[in-house]
C-alpha cells in the first residue's frame, strides 16, 4: 500500500512539475553560474548548494537547479515507462493469447519468436538501435523522436515476458467448460478470445505489469546513463547519473538525488506489484 | 539458428534502419572519413566499404568471412583475414575478432568473480530466510533484497567508488587492469569493488527467487516423507529441499551468466573497465558496424553456450530430468 501511495504522490508530482517548480524552483534549463566556484566548477556551498532556494542543491559547472532538473525527469521517466508498459502488454497479451488458443505452427512461431527475443543481448541491442537513428526521422524531431524511440525500443524487446505467461495462462484456459459451453453455443474464435478468455486474464497482466513497470524505468534510465535516451538539454535521472561519474567528489547531490528518485520510484512499484501478487495469488504469501 | 537471427537482425539495424530514416550510402560513409573530407572523398568511401552494393551483397559478404575467411584490400596491399573473421573496424581499421577476444579476460574476471559471490550470498540468505519464515532475519534480508532489485548498478557504482575508494582508500584504482597471470593480488584488489557491486544487484534477485522455491518446495509431501525416515534436518534441506529449488536457479543462472559474458555493458561502463561491453558502447558511439556486428555475435553466442551448459547441469540437479 506505501507503494501505492508512492507512486500517486509521483505521478502527481510529474503532472504538476510546471506548477511547482514555478513555486519552489527555477526553470529546469536556466543556468545560474553565480552559484558555481570558477575555479573548480563545482556548487558554492554546502552539499552542493542546498538552500530554500536550491532544494537539491545545483548542478555543477552550469548552476541548473537540480530540485527541478528532477521534477522534469521524473516527467520523462514516467512517460516512457508507462507507454513502454502498455506496448509490451499489448504485444505480450494479444500474441500469447493467439499462440496459447490456437497452439499447432502458430504456437510454433511465436513460441519460437520469444525464445529468440529472451536470448538475445538486450542492452547491446536496443544501444545499437538508439544510437543509430538520426536526430531527424519518421517525420519527428527532438524530444518527441527520442521519446517514441524508446517506448518503441523498450516496448518491442519486453514483451515475451509478459506473452509467456500469457500463453501459458490461455493453455489451460482453453481446456476449461465455459469455452466448451461458450463455442458449443455458436461463439466464434475471436468471441471466445475477448470474452470469455481475455477476462480471466485480467489478474495476471495487472501483476506482470506492474512488475514491469520498475525493470522498464531501470531499462530507460540505463539507456540515458549510456547516453543514447532522451538529449540533453532536456533532464533525465540516466543521464544525470552519466555525468555525475566525472564530479561527484566535489558535488555529492548531483550523484545522490538523481540515483534517490531512480530508487523510490522503482522500489514503490516494486512494491505495489509484489502486494498485487500476494493479493490475488494467496499460495504466494 | 539463433546466431543467423542476431546477424541479420543487427545487420538490419545498421543498414536497413540509417536508410528507413533517409541517410544516403555517401551520408553512411562520410561518418568514417573525417569532417574535413570533400564529397569525391566521401564517395570513393562509400564504394571501398561497400556500401552502394545491395543488402544481399553486404551481407553475403559478411558471412562469407566467418565461414571462408575474406582478403581485404586496403590500399597500398591485400590482407588475408582467416576463416572466423568478423571484418576489420571502419574507424581503427583492425580486425575485430582478436580485439574482442583480447578484452575477453576481463568480461570474464569480472563475471565470474562476480557470479561465484551472488550465488553463495543469495541463495544462502534465500535458504535461511525460507526456514526461518517470518524471523527478523528473513525480513530485514528480504527488505535489502527489494531494495537491492530496485537499485540500478550505475547508482551503487559511483556510491561505493565514492566511499571506498575515494573517502576510505581501501581498493585500488578499478580501470587500472591488470591479468591475473601477472599480479593476483592487484588483480583481486582492482576488482572487488566491480565485483561485490554487480553480485548484490543479482543475489538480491537470487536471494527473492531461492526463498519463494524453498517455501514451495519445503511443504511438499517428500519433505515430510524424509523427515519421517529420520534423517537429520540438514540433510532434508540440503539434500532434498535445496536440490529441487536450484532449477529454476539454475535457469536464471544460465541467462545472467551468458549476459553478462557478452559484455556487462553497465559495470563496465560505471567502472571504466576495458572489457567487451565497454568495447560495444564505443563502437556503437563510433557507428562502426563490423565491430558492433561482432560483439553483438560474441554475445548471442556466449547466452547459447551459457545455457546449453545449463541445460545439461540440469540433469546433474534435478534426477527427474535424467530419468526422462
Amino acid at each position: 500500500m506505501a507503494g501505492g501511495i508512492v507512486i500517486v504522490l509521483l505521478i502527481l508530482i510529474a503532472i504538476f512539475a510546471p506548477l511547482i517548480v514555478s513555486w519552489l524552483g527555477h526553470p529546469p534549463a536556466e543556468w545560474h553560474r553565480e552559484k558555481i566556484d570558477p575555479a573548480i566548477q563545482a556548487p558554492i556551498g554546502a552539499f552542493g548548494g542546498i538552500s530554500w532556494d536550491y532544494l537539491f542543491g545545483v548542478e555543477p559547472t552550469t548552476g541548473r537547479d537540480l530540485f527541478s532538473r528532477i521534477l522534469y525527469g521524473a516527467r520523462i521517466s514516467l512517460l516512457i515507462a508507462f507507454f513502454a508498459t502498455l506496448l509490451c502488454v499489448v504485444l505480450g497479451t494479444v500474441l500469447g493469447m493467439i499462440a496459447g488458443f490456437f497452439g499447432g505452427w502458430i504456437d510454433t512461431i511465436i513460441s519460437r519468436a520469444m525464445d529468440i527475443f529472451l536470448a538475445f543481448p538486450l542492452l547491446v541491442f536496443a544501444l545499437a538501435l538508439a544510437g543509430v537513428i538520426p536526430d531527424k526521422a519518421f517525420g519527428m524531431s527532438g524530444d518527441t523522436l527520442r521519446i517514441s524511440l524508446l517506448v518503441f525500443i523498450i516496448g518491442f524487446f519486453n514483451w515475451p515476458y509478459i506473452g509467456r505467461i500469457i500463453r501459458g495462462q490461455t493453455l489451460s484456459l482453453r481446456e476449461r467448460e465455459f469455452v466448451d459451453a461458450s463455442r458449443s453455443l455458436g461463439a466464434r474464435n475471436h468471441v471466445i478470445l475477448f470474452k470469455e478468455i481475455l477476462p480471466n486474464l485480467i489478474a495476471p497482466i495487472l501483476v506482470y505489469s506492474t512488475l514491469l513497470i520498475p525493470s522498464n524505468i531501470l531499462f530507460e534510465a540505463a539507456l540515458s546513463f549510456l547516453g543514447v535516451g532522451v538529449r540533453p538539454p532536456t533532464p533525465t535521472w540516466g543521464g544525470m547519473l552519466a555525468e555525475a561519474v566525472h564530479n561527484y567528489d566535489v558535488a555529492p547531490n548531483f550523484m545522490l538525488f538523481p540515483g534517490l528518485a531512480i530508487f523510490v520510484t522503482v522500489l514503490a512499484f516494486n512494491l505495489l506489484g509484489d502486494g498485487l501478487r500476494d493479493a490475488f495469488d494467496p499460495k504466494a504469501r | 539458428m539463433l546466431l543467423f537471427v542476431v546477424s541479420i537482425a543487427t545487420f538490419a539495424i545498421f543498414f536497413l534502419v540509417p536508410r528507413l530514416a533517409g541517410m544516403s550510402a555517401d551520408d553512411l560513409a562520410s561518418r568514417y572519413v573525417g569532417k574535413a573530407a570533400n564529397a569525391q572523398v566521401i564517395h570513393d568511401t562509400a564504394i571501398r566499404l561497400g556500401f552502394n552494393d545491395p543488402v544481399i551483397v553486404q551481407y553475403g559478404r559478411f558471412v562469407k568471412g566467418i565461414f571462408t575467411g575474406v582478403d581485404r584490400n586496403y590500399g597500398p596491399g591485400v590482407e588475408h583475414c582467416p576463416a572466423p573473421c568478423l571484418g576489420y573496424s571502419y574507424v581503427t581499421q583492425n580486425p575485430v575478432l582478436p580485439d574482442i577476444l583480447n578484452r575477453l579476460p576481463i568480461t570474464l574476471s569480472l563475471a565470474l568473480g562476480a557470479a561465484v559471490v551472488w550465488v553463495i550470498f543469495g541463495v544462502a540468505t534465500g535458504v535461511v530466510s525460507a526456514l526461518r519464515r517470518g524471523s527478523f532475519f528473513d525480513r530485514l534480508s528480504m527488505g535489502i533484497a527489494l531494495a537491492g532489485v530496485s537499485l540500478p548498478i550505475f547508482f551503487t557504482g559511483i556510491v561505493s567508488l565514492a566511499i571506498f575508494r575515494d573517502q576510505l582508500g581501501l581498493v585500488g584504482d578499478v580501470a587500472d587492469w591488470v591479468p591475473f597471470s601477472e599480479d593476483p593480488l592487484t588483480w583481486a584488489n582492482n576488482l572487488i569493488l566491480p565485483w561485490v557491486t554487480l553480485a548484490f544487484l543479482y543475489a538480491a534477485g537470487y536471494a527473492r527467487l531461492t526463498r519463494a522455491g524453498m517455501l514451495e518446495t519445503m511443504s511438499e509431501d517428500y519433505i515430510r516423507t524424509a523427515r519421517a525416515k529420520g534423517l537429520a534436518e540438514r540433510v532434508v534441506v540440503l539434500k532434498h529441499g535445496l536440490r529441487a529449488t536450484l532449477t529454476p536457479v539454475l535457469t536464471m543462472f544460465g541467462l545472467d551468466l551468458g549476459l553478462l559474458l557478452g559484455g556487462a555493458v553497465l559495470t563496465e561502463s560505471t567502472f571504466s573497465l576495458p572489457g567487451i561491453g565497454k568495447y560495444a558502447v564505443d563502437a556503437i558511439s563510433n557507428n562502426d558496424l563490423p565491430q558492433v556486428m561482432g560483439v553483438t555475435l560474441i554475445a548471442a553466442a556466449f547466452i547459447i553456450l551459457a545455457n546449453l551448459i545449463v541445460d545439461l547441469l540440469y540433469a546433474v540437479v534435478d534426477p527427474r530430468v535424467r530419468l526422462a
